[in-house]
């Protein structure tokens, strides 16, 4: 096929359209947006209004205090990141969007779980949080309260195990991602 | 000096020449300001006319159309022109009142949240939270909605902060970080583009409102004739490249000419300018255009590859990509100018069989689609066009053929009856010596029809040609081709008398219904000074063809 560099011309035949693929897995984007009122607001709306789906969105300052890092996952299995990512960049606030790769990346989450316990079940819960590096932040006569960082792996692993005891409330803060070595995210 | 006078001295720097608006509460500080201003003010009768105003000012001018509203009914008045110009990429500035900061999220008299109303519609938007902020929030404003793709911007501004004292000097230094638009275009996607171009058979360039927004007609012209490609436009793009002319195949999509669309469906390579595979004119997506690889030059990355997967991206302004793509081609050595003798030849064999035609009464009933060529013959070709949005848009479109850009404006994505007018307002403010015409349908010209009173009132000496059917008449099309004729709502009667009305708005009314004497009547009609309303009594139930159904493919075109 005629390179770009070449005078050759080129057969229609080998082109190939850089089409919008659904990638079919999880998506982090590492977004860096101006700390101005209303851009939190610009993105979920641009989210909802081309009917994508967030799974998991958090928002934090940064180093520097005139940026903010939003943090956002969605099923690349249903929207075409490639679209996804364009749409946020035609926002004027978005300074830069990381989509992180899974390798790369260093993403944890913050989980607290209320689990109904009493007895010798109680022993038995800690001890499980103690396997996931967990710590028992509160405790009543008839309840704990357990907190677990990690990946979404491991603290959906934990509510796993931890259900069967009568789980009450489970919250979590969605990830926050960064990426490995000494390059900025 | 006041706030307020400071965004008078904002306007004059970016140049601008008349403001469409209307006053109101939380606006009174920034309407003193015009009284020493020396800023033209069109006071129009509606906010909605207002934008639509200055949507058609930037239309016919190419410069950046300003529109001001109170708050509250004011700003959701205004909210219909600020989607239309988003929908059709219309460089605009809105700027809105708000009360007063101590009321803000209290429900205070003629509170409504602007910002957040208009946020999923604008290209941006700024809420003033501090009068210093004020002239570099305008500037930027002015420099988001001309750049880039262009789009409405909208500033909102308590009326609290308006009348604060604040020392203004212009801002030159305007730099915002996440808005860097790329304008050059890759060099070797475009050496590439002239490649697969020069390869093509059965090559197709597919035109639209980017290439005006660009300024890049005389580029189009230049690269579509530098090799004999055949060329087709949107409804955005009438006008980008001169009609008629030997390469053109017509407009393309639900009602454009079967050789265009038929060209779309067997090309091999369609080259998409500055336009954006809306499902007018695609049709049925997965039927679309089955054979063609596809080049798709935009100035907005996420156009590219949104609905159509694009073999060579390319994204910039229209304007630089071509002038490098007339260029690329000129070098390209062993280009075969016979290779689409063949491709020419089918595509004439459709223009023979398939012109635009229709069947024309024998008495002196006025077609409407002979109302659109009389009008082409009356203004000679030379007018610029507005039009709402309906059939009469659409023959208009297929009947008068634009040989120029910025000579064709009307609401395309949005699809806003009572458009017509207020556009053609703005137009003839922004081009006081062009003969401005607007087109409209008795159902759509009733939307916005007090902006009569604004044309009688500043002398706007626009001619307002009713295509009168006594019907909403596409969607009695469509109720009649695809809901089984069970017609429903749709019969407008014979209400208002429109002659009657004009003259009451301070215009000329008149009416037409000989065939014979059209194109003289338009005429006079064309040589009355002042604002006219000409009612032109035309078949109740004719039918906009071809068409190709919603949903179907091109090469199921009927009629």
């Amino acid at each position: 096929m005629g390179e770009p560099g070449t005078k050759e011309l080129l057969s229609l035949d080998e082109l190939e359209a850089t089409a919008n693929a659904h990638s079919g897995r999880k998506h982090i984007l590492s977004i860096l947006v101006e700390n101005k009122a209303g851009v939190l607001t610009r993105i979920a709306g641009l989210f909802a209004r081309r009917g994508y789906n967030i799974d998991t969105l958090t928002v934090g300052p940064t180093e520097d205090e005139q940026y903010s890092r939003i943090t956002l996952t969605f099923d690349g299995a249903m929207h075409s990141v490639d679209q996804v990512t364009k749409q946020l960049h035609k926002l004027i606030n978005v300074l830069k969007i990381r989509d992180l790769e899974p390798a790369d990346t260093v993403a944890r989450e913050l989980a607290l779980f209320k689990v109904a316990v009493e007895g010798a079940q109680r022993a038995e819960v800690m001890q499980i949080s103690e396997i996931f590096r967990g710590k028992v932040v509160d405790v009543t006569r008839r309840s704990v309260i357990v907190e677990i960082t990690g990946t979404t792996d491991k603290i959906e692993a934990f509510e796993r195990m931890v259900r069967p005891f009568g789980l009450i409330e489970m919250m979590r803060t969605g990830e926050i991602a960064i990426s490995r070595g000494r390059g900025e995210t | 000096m006041r706030a307020v006078d400071a965004i008078m001295e904002c306007l004059k720097a970016e140049g601008v020449e008349v403001v469409f608006g209307l006053p109101g509460g939380a606006n009174l500080p920034t309407y003193d300001a015009f009284v020493d201003a020396g800023i033209r003010h069109v006071l129009v009768r509606h906010e909605a006319g207002g934008g639509h105003a200055a949507e058609g000012y930037a239309k016919a001018t190419g410069r950046v159309g300003v529109a001001f509203a109170t708050s509250g009914p004011g700003a959701t008045n205004i909210v219909t022109p600020i989607v239309d110009a988003m929908m059709d990429s219309v460089p605009t500035v809105f700027i809105t009142g708000q009360v007063r900061t101590d009321l803000i999220g209290t429900d205070g008299f003629q509170e409504t949240d602007t910002l957040g109303i208009t946020m999923p519609v604008v290209k941006h938007s700024f809420q003033i939270r501090s009068p210093l902020e004020i002239p570099r929030a305008i500037h930027e404003a002015f420099h988001i909605a001309r750049s880039g793709r262009p789009g409405p911007v909208v500033v909102d501004i308590p009326v609290d902060l308006s009348r604060a004292e604040i020392s203004y000097a212009p801002v030159t230094d305007i730099h915002l970080p996440g808005y860097q638009p790329n304008t050059d275009g890759n060099t070797k996607q475009i050496r590439q583009a002239a490649k697969a171009m020069a390869s093509a058979r059965r090559p197709v360039i597919y035109a639209g409102g980017g290439v005006i927004n660009a300024n890049a007609s005389q580029e189009l012209t230049e690269f579509a004739t530098s090799d004999r490609f055949p060329v087709t436009c949107t409804l955005m793009g009438l006008g980008a490249f001169p009609a008629p002319h030997p390469q053109w195949l017509g407009m393309l999509g639900m009602h454009g000419t079967r050789t265009a669309n038929y060209a779309m469906d067997e090309a091999d390579l369609i080259c998409c300018i500055g336009a954006r595979f809306d499902d007018r004119i695609t049709g049925k997506l997965s039927e679309f255009a089955p054979h063609a690889k596809f080049i798709h030059i935009d100035i907005d990355p996420a156009e590219i590859s949104k609905t159509i997967p694009a073999h060579i991206p390319i994204v910039g302004d229209c304007r630089n990509v071509l002038t490098k793509l007339i260029k690329e081609y000129r070098l390209l050595e062993g280009v075969d100018p016979s290779r689409t003798d063949e491709w020419w030849q089918k595509i004439r064999g459709w223009q023979d069989k398939y012109p635009l035609a229709y069947t024309d009464s024998t008495d002196a009933e006025i077609k409407p689609q002979f109302m659109m060529q009389a009008l082409y013959e009356a203004t000679g070709g030379d007018a610029i066009v507005t039009s709402d949005v309906g059939q009469h848009q659409m023959w208009a479109a297929q009947h008068y053929h634009f040989s120029e850009p910025r000579r064709w404006i009307n609401s395309g994505g949005l699809g806003t009856m009572g458009f017509g007018l207020p556009a053609a307002l703005g137009a003839q403010v922004g081009c006081p010596d062009a003969t401005v015409v607007c087109i409209a349908g008795d159902g759509s010209i009733q939307m916005n029809i007090q902006e009569l009173a604004t044309c009688a009132e500043d002398k706007i000496p626009v001619k307002v040609f009713i295509m009168n059917n006594g019907y909403l008449g596409m969607v009695r099309q469509w109720q009649e081709l695809f809901w089984d004729k069970r017609y429903s709502h749709v019969d407008m009667g014979s209400y208002p008398d429109f002659v009657k009305l004009a003259e009451a708005y301070g215009a000329t009314g008149m009416r037409f219904t000989d065939k014979a004497t059209l194109v003289d009547d338009m005429k006079a009609a064309l040589a009355t000074d002042g604002p006219v309303v000409v009612d032109v009594r035309v078949t109740r139930e004719e039918n906009t063809y071809p068409m190709i159904a919603p949903g179907q493919a091109a090469r199921e075109m009927v009629g």
